[in-house]
């Protein structure tokens, strides 16, 4: 195998590996709006005081999946 | 993306500067680059808002005024909750902050356009300007007290040196988690709608029975450019929010 295509090869596994990363911040929004639930059909007249907290974790959540995925796209494409 | 087959995916070209209006001074390129002429729409649309919605000031408000004083209370809730009431003497920088970040996420959700926020230069800018704030303020209000930022209160001494460390340098991280994370999520975005439309525009190209099965990358990119613009507004919020937060720390650091 020339170096070269090592180098493509390794940049594919690269990209799948930091794809990963995705799925765990899959596992956190999915834990993040199961307590809310949790939560909400418990007591739901706190829900409308809390939304916007849920929204806030969420997109601080959301953004560490944004990031593996952004470096997987960077190799895929950029590298 | 250099295959053999098939027409290749280049997702990155997008977000290429290139100059609208050439100008050098002293030998110095300074164009008017078409970021530059986003960021001046996304000024120009925020002053055209409030301008017009604060214009009338009649007792029934128009839609645009009703748009203007809910976009005025939005903001001033935010800050009130965040920074309290002392916070409120930084409501027009947050308030410009938030709607430049908005409106250039949501101009950059329209095609053929380009999402100035998809920048880590303007980003970075924009979190080293919250940050260099932070400080500034931080010191002008309290002096060395704003040390006492570092020094959570009720830590036993044996790991307070510890805890001291993690502080610092959760606080010196803020302006690169600040920027990267509107930064890397409009990235992120549009990459991913230019992938799912180019696979609508490589499944047409191929054979006439696999055609039928573009409609379903196409779907898929509706639902993308859905989920873009709550990530449009979900973001400008975030990063107003973080600001509040930052602001807060600066205002009362001693938690």
């Amino acid at each position: 195998m020339e170096p070269h295509e090592l180098a493509i090869a390794a940049k594919y596994i690269g990209a799948g590996l930091a794809a990963i990363g995705t799925g765990a911040a899959g596992i956190g929004v999915g834990t993040l709006f199961g307590q809310f639930l949790n939560g909400a059909l418990r007591n739901p007249s706190a829900v409308e005081g809390q939304f916007g907290r849920l929204i806030f974790g969420f997109a601080v959540t959301e953004a560490l999946g944004i990031f593996a995925l952004l470096i997987a796209f960077l190799l895929l494409f950029a590298v | 993306m250099a295959t053999e087959s098939g027409p290749a995916i280049d997702p990155i070209h997008q977000f290429a500067l290139h100059p609208v209006v050439s100008i050098q001074v002293a030998g110095h390129d300074v164009s008017l680059t078409n970021s530059g002429l986003y960021m001046l729409l996304a000024v120009a649309l925020t002053c055209l808002l409030v301008a017009i919605g604060a214009r009338g000031g009649s007792g029934v408000p128009g839609r645009l005024q009703a748009m203007a004083e809910m976009a005025y209370e939005f903001v001033a809730g935010m800050v009130r909750s965040a920074a309290g009431e002392t916070g409120m003497r930084f409501f027009p920088f947050v308030f410009a902050i938030f709607f430049f970040v908005l409106l250039a996420n949501l101009i950059g959700c329209i095609p053929y356009t380009f999402s100035v926020t998809s920048q880590i230069i303007i980003t970075a800018a924009l979190a080293l300007m919250v940050f260099l704030t932070v400080i500034v303020i931080g010191f002008k209000e309290h002096g060395l007290h704003f040390f006492k930022l570092f020094v959570p209160p009720g830590v036993p001494i044996y790991i307070l040196p510890l805890v001291v460390a993690i502080e610092i340098i959760s606080f010196l991280s803020r302006p690169v988690s600040h920027s990267v994370r509107l930064f890397a999520n409009m990235l992120a975005g549009h990459i991913t709608l230019n992938v799912f439309g180019a696979f609508v525009v490589m499944l047409l190209g191929a054979g006439a029975a696999i055609k039928a099965l573009a409609v379903l990358p196409f779907l898929m990119t509706i639902g993308l450019d859905a989920l873009e613009l709550l990530v449009a507004f979900l973001q400008a919020y975030v990063f107003a929010m973080l600001t509040c937060m930052y602001l807060n720390d600066a205002l009362h650091p001693g938690h």
